[in-house]
């Protein structure tokens, strides 16, 4: 097949439903269609997921999506890769977001990413026998011996040069990785990841539950993005099923993920406050997050929002009361917010803690494929609430603020100005609020149809696409959490920083272990 | 620095006196759920709609015996709408933390209609199907005795969603403020009575959580947090897991929820070093409603 049968440059196909359109693309040619569609699409390769339909297809494919800042819609290029000869080109060299990923693709599935430069494994560790748990043939059950420790760091050369080795459990109360410093004095020369400590098989038990088990199962990828979760799974099914969902719910949905956004928001602004040893600011902000979990508690039944969205809408609908206890607390919550921002705005201390601090500069944000708070505070302006809108965002337009210094400050303005931003739209949806039913059921889905769904969570995109299988179960649900992408991006803003600015940098991120590893 | 201290001025005192006075807690929250096994008739709706198989049948000849785990249970509240006989109610209670995994369980059996409803209930028991080590009463007293009023506590993230860790941090806020009752968050494993252990145990983090208890002190107490460190919760069985946090490291107190709420993780704490009574126990909780 000839290069001359595509022509990249054209607009990309609309979409029959969903937000996205497919290409079947063969697999030798997608290095190739990859670099035309950034060069002529500025196109950005966001994820790379592989599925196994050797049983019915005898091969596997291979999808890449991208997204582009000038088409509407998500192109999902599909490359067969035939069971009998399981290799595919890697193209992580050109495109760094797809270096985990790819990987990701030779651990689960057993297929070999030719020319990839940092094949070793990755999701599972050195210590796992040679499985691929993701095979439709594998057991999603099975008990595996440990099969030895044999993980290498890069080592650290250089006279005066030596390595901090931190984690996998840290000091704090947070998630598990481990990290190795190498630094000469004071400054960090390049930091090492080692992730997926948190890896639970979550995309592989999605393939075992009946449908409306998942939802659960999607609220619990990342705690602190439950709700975000919920609705882009939730809304794979819907548009599989073709299901238009109630006006009221969509509005109860927008503003439960603009609540969610806040809530993981004041808490960062506060961490970072803390990071910079201004601890009575955190208290303030722990506070006010205490505030809202107290208001999710009372809108949903959880204080993380969870329980909450369903296929075709949301489980509780809200009485009068609920909303004006809602409107109420973010009342009390915008001034104590507003409170909170004079205090650390006065701080020239904390400002010149924060100030270039963890610069990660925007054309290595964007060759890294860095979304959501992260690139915007690195020129990078996407926000898929306005360029691919969902729910109750396709009627309203979204600010979305961007800098382009990238620095730890900026991480935490984009998040002032985003909850200013969530805060207004949430009035609005609520003035705005009409009756009407908040959930219609789901039909049974039909099988073999597939769908992505995607979702600004607070951090950035989510993406979820699925295929639907027999028995309203799933054949494959494959989860992008923006941490995925974001990663490589906090190796890149600490170098040249010194050690003890790291964690201030690490939370301006504050990236998810249990989203990236599933 | 005015501002700071008009703001603290004007902020005033707000943290909670629980344990002394009741969790302020909303009537809407979701907590465990409650059923009156006398009045259900068909569990099946109930066992297929809950995601992580709190509610699960054995159906054998005639006879149905249906398991209710607190353990596995993440308070969501499906089996509730899913039941027809109105026998399951949502209610407020999250103050289920145990000694013994198997408190945390019932058995119920029932004859078996032939259309794969229920009849009358024959009998209701504590389960005794998950056994797993702890410490004893004896050995919690004199843990109690060697702290005193002062327990420091190292968590461990052993695969958790972060769920569990954002409540856990809750309690460092100024509104649940651990440090008030001598309790605090220690950097090091080196450094704690306590292991504070959210789950499910992945594959991967097995070791580090073992080497973790290794490197804690005796004597030392392990409290296992949130339906996935007490069972895996909604996880399952996976390839990539190992187990709960029980069957990594010897549990002393199982702490319910999804995540447990801060009020529960301290009463969980309190419980372990022998401050507070356990109140829950499965049979008390369904048949004679809340005991305390
Ligand atoms: S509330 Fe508990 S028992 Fe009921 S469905 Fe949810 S997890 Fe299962």
């Amino acid at each position: 097949m000839s290069e001359s049968r595509y022509d990249w440059a054209a607009p990309w196909p609309s979409t029959s439903h969903g937000v996205e359109a497919y290409l079947d693309v063969p697999r030798e040619l997608i290095p190739g269609a990859l670099a035309a569609l950034r060069e002529h699409h500025s196109a950005r390769l966001t994820s790379v997921f592989c599925e196994d339909r050797v049983m019915t297809e005898q091969c596997f494919y291979n999808y890449y999506v991208l997204e582009s800042p000038a088409q509407r819609a998500y192109l999902v290029l599909r490359a067969g890769i035939p069971a009998s000869d399981p290799v595919f080109p890697s193209v992580s060299a050109a495109f760094p977001s797809a270096n985990w990923q790819e990987r990701e693709i030779q651990d689960w599935f057993g297929l070999t990413a030719q020319g990839h430069p940092n094949p070793r494994r990755v999701a599972l560790h050195d210590n796992w026998p040679d499985v691929h748990p993701l095979r439709k043939e594998f057991s999603a059950v099975a008990e595996l011996p440990f099969a030895g420790e044999q993980h290498v760091y890069r080592p650290t050369l250089g006279e005066g040069v030596f390595q901090i080795p931190v984690g996998p459990v840290h000091a704090g109360i947070i998630e598990p990785g481990h990290f190795s410093f190498s630094v000469a004095g004071e400054p960090i020369l390049y930091l090492q990841l080692r992730m997926f400590y948190v890896h639970k098989g979550i995309e592989k038990r999605f393939e075992q539950l009946p449908v409306g088990r998942c939802v659960a199962l999607a609220e619990s990828i990342s705690g602190d993005s439950s709700f975000s979760h919920g609705v882009a799974f939730c809304q794979a099914l819907e548009t599989v099923a073709g299901l238009e969902i109630p006006a009221r719910a969509e509005a109860i949905r927008t503003i439960l993920l603009e609540l969610e956004r806040i809530y993981n928001h004041i808490a960062d602004i506060g961490a970072i406050a803390t990071d910079v040893g201004f601890v009575i600011a955190n208290a303030h902000a722990s506070r006010l997050r205490e505030m809202l979990f107290v208001l999710n508690e009372g809108l949903t039944g959880s204080r993380l929002l969870r329980g909450m969205v369903c296929p075709g809408g949301v489980r509780r609908d809200w009485n009068r009361e609920q909303v004006v206890e809602l409107s109420e607390t973010l009342r009390q919550f915008e001034t104590e917010f507003r409170d909170l921002m004079d205090i650390i705005e006065s701080s020239d201390s904390t400002r010149d803690r924060l100030e270039h601090t963890g610069v990660l500069p925007t054309e290595q944000a964007r060759e890294l494929g860095v979304v959501g708070v992260a690139g915007r505070a690195s020129g990078i302006d996407r926000d898929v609430r306005r360029d691919h809108p969902y729910a109750a965002y396709r009627h309203w337009t979204v600010d979305v603020p961007v800098y382009t210094e990238g620095d730890v400050l900026r991480r935490m303005m984009v998040r002032v100005k985003e909850i200013g931003g969530a805060l207004f739209l949430i009035r609005a949806l609520l003035a705005s609020l009409t009756d009407g039913a908040h959930r219609v059921p789901l039909p049974p889905l039909e099988q073999g149809r597939v769908a992505l769904s995607a979702v600004e969570g607070w951090r950035g995109e989510i993406l979820h696409w699925i295929r639907t299988g027999p028995n309203n179960r799933l054949e494959r649900c494959r989860i992008k959490d923006p941490s995925l992408n974001n990663w490589p991006a906090l190796v890149e803003a600490v170098k040249g920083n010194i050690v003890p600015d790291f964690p201030v940098i690490n939370k301006s991120f504050n990236l998810s272990y249990s989203g990236t590893d599933r | 620095m005015f501002k700071i201290l008009s703001k603290s001025a004007s902020t005033g005192v707000v943290t909670t006196r629980y344990p002394e006075t009741a969790a302020r807690v909303s009537p809407l929250f979701r907590g465990a759920p409650k059923i009156k096994f006398a009045r259900w008739s068909d569990a099946r709706p109930a066992a297929e709609a809950c995601p992580t198989e709190a509610i699960s049948l054995c159906d054998a000849g005639s006879e149905r015996e249906v398991t209710l785990d607190y353990g596995l249970c993440t308070f969501c509240g499906y089996c509730a709408e899913a039941d027809l006989s109105g026998a399951i109610t949502m209610t407020n209670e999250f103050a289920l933390a145990v000694r013994a995994r198997q408190d945390l369980t019932l058995i119920a059996r029932y004859g078996l209609n032939g259309d794969g409803t229920h009849q009358e209930l024959q009998s209701v028991e504590q389960g005794s199907v998950v056994h797993e080590p702890g410490q004893t009463e004896a050995a919690i007293q004199r843990v109690a005795k060697v702290l005193g009023r002062s327990l420091a506590i190292r968590e461990v993230d052993a695969g958790s969603c972060n769920g569990c860790e954002l409540e856990i941090g809750a309690l460092n806020n100024p509104i649940y403020d651990l440090e008030r009752l001598g309790i605090h968050f220690a950097a090091s494993p080196r450094h704690a009575d306590m292991l504070l252990v959210t789950g499910p145990v992945t594959r991967n983090m097995e070791l580090a959580l073992l080497k973790t208890y290794n490197a804690t002190p005796d004597p030392k107490v392990v409290v296992a947090v949130g339906a996935c460190g007490i069972s895996g919760g909604i996880y399952g069985k996976s390839y990539a897991i190992t187990g709960s946090v029980g069957e990594v490291v010897p549990v002393d107190v199982f702490v319910p929820g999804c995540p447990p709420r801060p009020e529960a993780l301290l009463q969980g704490i309190l419980i372990a070093v022998g401050r507070l009574e356990q109140r829950f126990l499965g049979l008390r909780f369904n048949n004679e409603g809340f005991a305390s």
